[in-house]
């Protein structure tokens, strides 16, 4: 009898112990290992200190790296805003066929490898791409412009490869919004704009705020995006990270400078959090 | 813009509302057929039909969410048809409410006056008549949310009627309501109502309330308008058999038209008996077959007498519902007619399988329509 009435909410703990064996197996235990080995002082082991996070924090370029690679995440978190949040309004506005139309076009970067559609940028950007072909054939450019190995190159194909973190988000929020707000708003006096700006806008900010916390992380660590449309000359975290650990083997430092990149990204990530906290208390109405 | 008092001379409210041949159309169905309201200002009409039959789209194409396939809509006199909704000076309470949540209370009611450029000051003394006008001065900080769903209703009410609209356009708004709170806002609604003298239009399918509010009532059926007509003739005199059955409750019953003239008829009951009805509606001769429609107070009953002559019939329940009681008869033809009573006329329920004798309480209560 005691049983059959047991409240459903409350589950044995035994149920998660594979998930939590592997969490701790796969994700604790490398971070432990990771946060010992960035206080070592030296690739060859020995002492234990802070020598590595001095190191880091104290070397200009090193802070110049990490500074480019949290301020890039801001670029195309901006960009995939701007860019999105129409895609996001107008799959909201739009008949159930266009609907699905758009949704495919949005979803399609998620169906091809990083790779395939990083090497696409390559080929629209570069000196002989398509940009440059078209723009030269237009009439408008001489010689062609340098777009490839550019930042302006990676924020661009970031904002493109990182769209569905950013779209999916802001039409799940649009479509939690009552149409009879927007009519209400009308009724009353609002145009268009006015309407959007004092009611959408703010009852869609929790998808804003989680598309943007999507795609900055995402944004930010994008390894191969980085180095491919970026090139030699311009060094994000990733790239430096791995640079430090595969070719120059200074383990200690490669781990000390991922603890760096870590908790910023943290800070960041919980900034959004609070940010996205504050706006929740529009969203379910 | 917004005249200080109520009833200002500059006041806008009280508007007369035409609707003139409205149809519309959705594919090759018909939501709206042809329906012209001449409604007067200060006016409170009803719209009152089944689901489907076509309130809330009128009601959109008053407000100018929807641009009707014919027809014009004319307020105070001047066509507003190419007019979109933020220009039409009218107020809506939507059923849901449609309060923003991300706003306070007094935003809300606010929300139209900031619409129009109004300033801050005024703003908020504005929204603070408004809201003391719907009993709520205190609770502008709070956000929607935190009222109840009478209050929520109030403050929706407080919003559509702080920008001072020409009409007001009132969706079900009691339908989320339960029964006691809802009684104690049409109340509330109709005294606000008479106090701003604002034409307002109610959509609903709850006829007792299209009745007990409502100067008068227009009955849809499938996005035709079946009657237009003060409450009391919607139940006493209806033009059609679909008003006679939709509003109230009828027994309806098959006979054959004896005699009418232009005040009454006579008609011969497939049951039994002949009985003297109101005068016919349409073109009805001696001898077409009718349906005869008898609310269930339009009869009493009565001990049989064994005279063939009159309606007669066999007890098969009886239900004492408080101030009422109500007998079902199967009467001659085998259709079963109930029949209400005032329990201090009756007080003994009568046992099943008793024969019974009907009688209309009074002459030519009866409505007769072409039977269907
Ligand atoms: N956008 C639309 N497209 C197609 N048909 C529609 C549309 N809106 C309404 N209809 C149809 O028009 C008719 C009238 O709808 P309407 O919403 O006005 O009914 P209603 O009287 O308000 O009903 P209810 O009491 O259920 O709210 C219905 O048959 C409905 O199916
Ligand atoms: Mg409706």
């Amino acid at each position: 009898m005691a049983a059959t009435l047991r409240d459903v909410t409350t589950y044995d703990l035994k149920l998660a112990a594979p998930l939590a064996a592997g969490f701790i197996l796969f994700f604790v235990t490398p971070l432990v290992i990771l946060l010992a080995l960035s206080f070592q002082t030296d690739p060859q082991g020995g002492h234990y200190g802070l020598t590595q996070y001095v190191a880091f924090l104290g070397d200009s370029f090193s802070l110049g790296v990490l500074g480019s690679t949290l301020w890039l995440g801001v670029k195309v978190t901006v960009l995939t805003l701007l860019l999105g949040y129409p895609v996001a309004w107008l799959h909201q506005r739009s008949p159930a066929w266009a609907r699905g139309l758009i949704m495919l076009l949005v979803l399609l970067p998620l169906l091809t490898s990083v790779v395939v559609r990083t090497f696409a940028w390559v080929v629209i950007l570069g000196r002989q791409g398509i940009v440059n072909a078209t723009l030269a054939w237009i009439g408008l450019i001489d010689t062609p412009l340098k777009l490839l190995y550019t930042e302006g190159g990676v924020v661009v194909a970031l904002a493109q490869v990182q769209m569905p973190l950013m779209v999916l988000p802001i039409i799940t929020a649009l479509s939690r919004i009552d149409p009879n707000f927007a009519d209400a708003s009308s009724v009353l006096g609002a145009g268009h704009w006015r309407t959007f700006r004092k009611v959408i806008l703010p009852l869609s900010l929790p998808g804003i705020v989680a598309g943007c916390l999507l795609t900055y992380a995402a944004a930010i660590t994008a390894f191969i995006t980085q180095s491919l449309i970026g090139g030699g000359q311009m060094l994000f975290m990733p790239m430096y990270i791995y640079q430090q650990a595969s070719t120059l083997q200074n383990w200690p430092f490669a781990a000390a400078i991922s603890i760096v990149f870590l908790v910023s990204v943290l800070v960041v990530v919980s900034i959004f959090n609070a940010l996205g906290r504050l706006s929740r208390g529009y969203a379910n109405a | 813009m917004v005249s200080a008092s109520p009833n200002g001379p500059a006041s806008p409210r009280g508007q007369t509302l035409l609707l003139d041949g409205i149809t519309q159309r959705y594919g090759a169905s018909l939501a709206v057929n042809e329906v012209t309201l001449d409604i007067r200002g200060g006016e409170l009409v009803a719209l009152l039909g089944p689901s489907g039959c076509g309130k809330t789209t009128l009601l959109r194409i008053i407000a100018g969410f929807l641009a009707q396939t014919k027809g014009h809509v004319m307020v105070g006199g001047k066509s507003v048809d190419g007019l979109p909704p933020n220009r039409r000076s009218v107020g809506i309470v939507f059923q849901n409410y449609a309060l923003f949540p991300h706003m306070t209370v007094e935003e809300n009611v606010a929300y139209g006056l900031d619409a129009r450029g109004v300033d801050r000051a005024t703003q908020r003394s504005e929204a603070q008549r408004m809201l003391d006008l719907v009993k709520l001065g205190h609770l502008g900080d709070r956000t929607p949310r935190q009222l109840s769903g009478g209050q929520q209703q109030r403050v929706a009410l407080a919003r559509a009627l702080a920008v001072n609209p020409s009409i007001l356009l009132l969706d079900e708004p009691f339908a989320a309501l339960d029964k006691n709170l809802r009684l104690d806002m049409q109340i509330e609604v109709k005294r606000i109502q008479r106090l701003s003298g604002i034409t307002t239009i109610l959509v609903t399918h709850d006829q007792e309330e299209a009745l007990s509010m409502a100067d008068r009532v227009a009955v849809l059926s499938q996005g035709r308008l079946e009657q237009f007509s003060p409450p009391t003739e919607i139940y006493d005199a209806p033009d059609s058999l679909f008003v006679n059955t939709f509003v109230g409750s009828a027994n309806l019953l098959g006979g054959v038209l004896v005699d009418s003239d232009r005040s009454a008829g006579r008609v011969r009951l497939d049951a039994g008996g002949l009985i003297e009805t109101r005068a016919p509606k349409g073109d009805l001769r001696p001898g077409s077959r009718v349906t005869v429609c008898l609310r269930p107070e339009h009869l009493s009953v009565d001990p049989a007498t064994g005279d063939a002559e009159t309606l007669n019939g066999v007890v098969e329940m009886g239900l004492p519902l408080g101030a009422t009681v109500v007998h079902e008869i199967r009467v001659g033809d085998g259709t079963a007619v109930k029949v209400s009573e005032p329990r201090i006329q009756r007080t003994d329920l009568l046992a099943p399988g008793t024969p019974v004798r009907l009688a209309p309480v009074a002459p030519r209560l009866a409505s007769v329509f072409a039977a269907a």
